[in-house]
């Protein structure tokens, strides 16, 4: 790990000005994937400004019904909170399928939407990576892809987004709340928060130099029965090969998106608009998950995700017809 | 999200100045140069150990997990992967469990962490110490500590009712079953394993599952 300077910020102002003013300055917060990056110095920052004492650590109503969770509230006590647990239960539910209870204890929130891409190449510093060092070309193309993005990829970049949290914050339609050096603040669409790779893969966010995310609001509760899974090689502590959450209302119409697949969170809503009106059963879940699917776009080794992810769409959307307990352990769809 | 270009200049400069501190490392021991941008930081810090109040000037660099090995002596606590894969290095802080490979020492001013050797002794075991120890809970022996630091702090999260993956209704308080404890202690992984028995060992102190 290269040598840093540290200090604790004070006011997020304050702490946004401080980073936006060095280029090598970094925020640092539960610091789980940071700290792993610098130390295999894919990161190096000089300073790192601790935000841990901003207080941006409560869960709180919002005036229009729904939850305001400051940027520091730890991954599990977000998925413990019994407003989510009864309001948005696809949050906590994706929560709880990431990491391990170690991380999440020490994850943020805001972390958990700025962590990195777990791509192999990424990680290996002796190849090429765009994201690391941009124009400097993919190795992921033309390497080993099994766990890569099959939608909105580009030449630059196939990698994916591996978060859970933040597919089920995607469905739930959340705000990003930010605040900028000269103390601005805006809220940002958590559908605009992500970007696709592009040309520009090293550009991960909407966030521009030193703006610091200060909170994630949540709508009201919006009802219906949440689902999440997550496929994956083992049966906990490991990143989606495919994930799908879900709300489905009764009359069938519903929401869905998919983790695993993409460099964001994956919805499209006019799939959700074939839901809306129909009979909600199987036939309806595969038109869905094939429009949500229709742009896909395999490589060497991850031609297997299609196929799963469509499955994957259709059994969750099942489940939460039938209100099935939706946990890992039971296989069968009643 | 920095400009690219300024990224790409960093990690060169960062290269070149590297390279000049090598030269410049052997004069500062000695002579006291004044610090480079690569030279190291140091930060003092206070935090509670197992009881004890524990004041250290550290490289900004060091993990909690080196500063109780390397600094503090307390090698109980093991380094496995140290990248937060593997929970050998697991330890509680302010009553939570954490992976102290992930988290820098000057980061936990006026904290009060409990490594293994703040739970039992070898004169007084820990219940879970000895339960392992009856249940046969390992082979080599490396994850232990750092399965019992997990596994005391999973007994406190299903007490305070935080639910898990395997929870079947999250919107009520959690059962202690087999299914919950393999599930919440799989950010620890024994290479010897031990799974079975370290269920029985942490399901005997829990009072039986259900």
């Amino acid at each position: 790990m290269r040598a840093f300077t540290y200090e604790r910020a004070t006011t997020p102002a304050d702490a946004a000005t401080a980073v936006a003013r060095d280029p090598t300055a970094r925020f640092i917060a539960g610091g789980t994937n940071l700290l792993d990056l610098m130390k295999l110095e894919i990161e190096t920052p000089r300073r790192l400004v601790d935000v841990n004492g901003l207080k941006l650590d409560k869960i709180e109503p919002t005036q229009d019904g729904g939850l305001r969770i400051g940027a520091l509230v730890r991954n599990t006590d977000l998925a413990a909170d019994k407003r989510v647990r009864k309001g948005y239960g696809v949050l906590s539910r994706a929560l709880l399928a990431g990491a391990s209870g170690q991380l999440r204890n020490k994850a943020t929130t805001a972390g958990n939407l700025l962590q990195r891409t777990r791509c192999p190449y990424f990680y290996d510093t002796n190849m090429p990576c765009n994201k690391r060092t941009p124009g400097a070309g993919c190795s992921a193309i033309g390497g080993f892809t099994r766990g890569h993005a099959v939608l909105g990829t580009s030449e630059a970049c196939i990698a994916t987004h591996p978060s859970d949290m933040a597919v089920a914050m995607r469905i739930l339609d959340a705000g990003v709340e930010t605040v900028r050096p000269d103390g601005a603040t805006r809220t940002i669409p958590i559908a605009e928060f992500h970007r696709l790779p592009g040309a520009t893969p090293h550009i991960e966010t909407a966030l521009t130099a030193g703006e610091l995310i200060t909170a994630v609001t949540l709508p009201k509760p919006v009802g219906g029965v949440h689902a999440y899974h997550k496929v994956r090689d083992r049966a906990s502590y490991a990143f989606a090969l495919v994930s799908v959450a879900t709300i489905l209302h009764k009359d069938g119409s519903g929401r869905v998106a998919l983790g695993g697949v993409a460099h964001k969170p994956w919805r499209n809503e006019t799939a959700e608009s074939v839901l809306r009106g129909q009979v909600p059963a199987p036939q309806a879940f595969g038109r869905a998950a094939d429009i949500l699917l229709q742009d896909a776009k395999t490589y060497a080794h991850n031609a297997f995700k299609i196929p799963l992810a469509r499955r994957a769409i259709v059994r969750t959307l099942t489940q939460a017809a039938n209100a099935t307990p939706q946990i890992q352990a039971i296989k069968t769809i009643r | 999200m920095p400009n690219p270009q300024d990224l790409n200049m960093s990690r060169r400069d960062l290269m070149a100045a590297s390279a000049a501190t090598v030269t410049l490392a052997g004069a500062a021991s000695t002579a006291n140069a004044a610090p480079t941008p690569d030279a190291p930081s140091l930060v003092k810090v206070a935090f509670e150990v197992n009881g004890d109040k524990r004041v250290l000037t550290l490289d900004t660099r060091t993990t909690l997990l080196d500063a109780l090995r390397e600094h503090l002596k307390l090698t109980g606590t093991k380094k496995g992967c140290d990248h937060g894969q593997c929970g050998a290095c697991t330890v509680i802080v302010d009553g939570r469990r954490i992976n102290s490979c992930l988290t820098l020492a000057v980061m936990h001013e006026g904290d009060k962490v409990t490594t293994i050797e703040g739970l039992g002794t070898p004169d007084k075991l820990h219940p879970l110490q000895a339960a392992f120890v009856k249940h046969d809970g390992y082979q080599c022996g490396y994850c232990t500590p750092g399965q019992i630091c997990s596994a005391k702090a999973v007994l406190d999260e299903i007490k305070a009712g935080v639910p898990s993956h395997v929870t079947q209704d999250i919107t009520k308080d959690p059962k202690l079953t087999e299914a919950e404890l393999r599930e919440r202690m799989s950010g620890n992984i024994c290479r010897c394993g031990a799974y079975s028995n370290i269920v029985e060992a942490i399901g005997e102190v829990a009072g039986g599952l259900a």
